[in-house]
């Protein structure tokens, strides 16, 4: 028998819905108030726009991570972009090597503001196994990071974990955190303006 | 006829008499050596002699042996005979501070890449070559990354972080 529609949108049967709560705030008849950067806060983070960087095998534990099975989309994630101006997540799966840093830098500077990256995997975060004169050492030393997923690889449960902790980030970040004095002085230790 | 490895053999020294030297053949595949001065001679007999017709390079790598003085380098020609089916080894040897060897680019236009490779990699300097320079590695690169010069770890790297591991 066919599914009806309704499954999907009414909690019918049981089924945990679960559906984003508000943001701390006042309520009263009619009204809500809350901060603006939790409401930004809330839409940025239930709908990350990850853009994949997969070099290796760690790519191929993104893609179980992408699939039914795991499912990123069940985050708000499954539109997952291959243009870096669409995208607000970097994804980093795999050994980078020197030659591929400054494709990598140039990937992260065509994203727009505001963006995150997830380092996923032994080798993006520090080199890995490839102890190395060709493999650069952790791709911190190009771009900056704001979660590092351990592992190699790392299972797509962890790189589920690594995302949360990014949409923890995103959900918590102040609106006016990259318009700061801090951010610029850590875009500046990269050499980036 | 069949190309044995013994007929092979008799062409080349009919041909170059004793500089062609160190013929064995180790797995059945006929390996050989000749000055570096007439790696190309050799090749384009191999290429157009209508008998030995090894038309194809399958590679063209280099090794490094670094205790043997004044043949620390060496350039190892894979060819093959696609007619009928057979392989050969064909090494020229140089010194490592005179790097020198003519490129095969003319003859085999496969061996520009694979130059370039061994270029990139040991350094060799493959005279007669349209664009040298380095293929794989970073473009800054100051050293040749095979050789066996350096000790296994590279004491001189500053981009590794010790931290994460362990050190
Ligand atoms: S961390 Fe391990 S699994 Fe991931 S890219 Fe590196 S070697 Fe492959």
């Amino acid at each position: 028998m066919a599914r009806p529609v309704q499954y999907n949108v009414k909690n019918e049967g049981g089924k945990p819905l679960q559906i984003v709560g508000a943001p701390e705030g006042f309520n009263g008849d009619g009204f809500f108030t809350t901060k603006l950067s939790n409401v930004v806060g809330l839409a940025r983070k239930n709908s990350i726009w990850p853009l994949p960087f997969a070099t290796s095998c760690c790519g191929i534990e993104f893609m179980a991570t992408m699939a039914s099975h795991y499912d990123l989309s069940r985050f708000g994630a499954e539109r997952v972009g291959f243009s870096p101006r669409q995208c607000d997540l970097l994804m980093v799966m795999g050994t980078i090597a020197k030659k591929m840093g400054p494709v990598l830098r140039q990937v992260y500077l065509q994203m727009a503001e505001p963006r995150w990256v997830l380092s996923v995997g032994a080798c993006a975060s520090s080199g890995g196994i490839f102890d190395t004169y060709s493999v650069l050492q952790g791709i911190d030393q190009i771009i900056p990071v704001d979660v590092y997923v351990p592992g190699c690889p790392p299972r797509p449960e962890a790189i589920i974990d690594g995302f949360m902790k990014i949409q923890e980030l995103v959900g918590k970040e102040s609106i006016r955190r990259r318009n700061g004095e801090k951010y610029k002085q850590l875009m500046e230790s990269y050499g980036i303006q | 006829m069949e190309l044995t490895n013994d007929i092979i053999k008799q062409r080349l020294t009919e041909k170059f008499g004793d500089e062609v030297t160190n013929f064995e053949a180790p797995y059945g595949m006929l390996t050989f050596e000749a000055p570096k001065e007439l790696n190309l001679k050799v090749l384009q007999f191999l290429f157009e002699d209508d008998i030995l017709q090894f038309r194809f390079l399958t590679d063209l790598c280099a090794v490094n042996y670094p205790d043997d003085e004044g043949r620390e380098l060496a350039v190892v020609y894979h060819l093959h005979n696609l007619v009928n089916n057979v392989r050969i080894r064909f090494k020229v040897f140089t010194a490592v501070e005179t790097p020198d060897v003519f490129s095969a680019t003319a003859l085999h236009a496969g061996a520009n890449w694979m130059e370039r490779e061994t270029y990139d990699f040991f350094g060799v300097n493959f005279v007669g070559h349209p664009n040298l320079k380095r293929i794989l590695n970073v473009d800054e690169m100051d050293y040749f990354p095979l050789r066996k010069e350096y000790p296994l770890e590279d004491q001189t790297r500053i981009d590794k972080d010790d931290a994460m591991f362990g050190r």
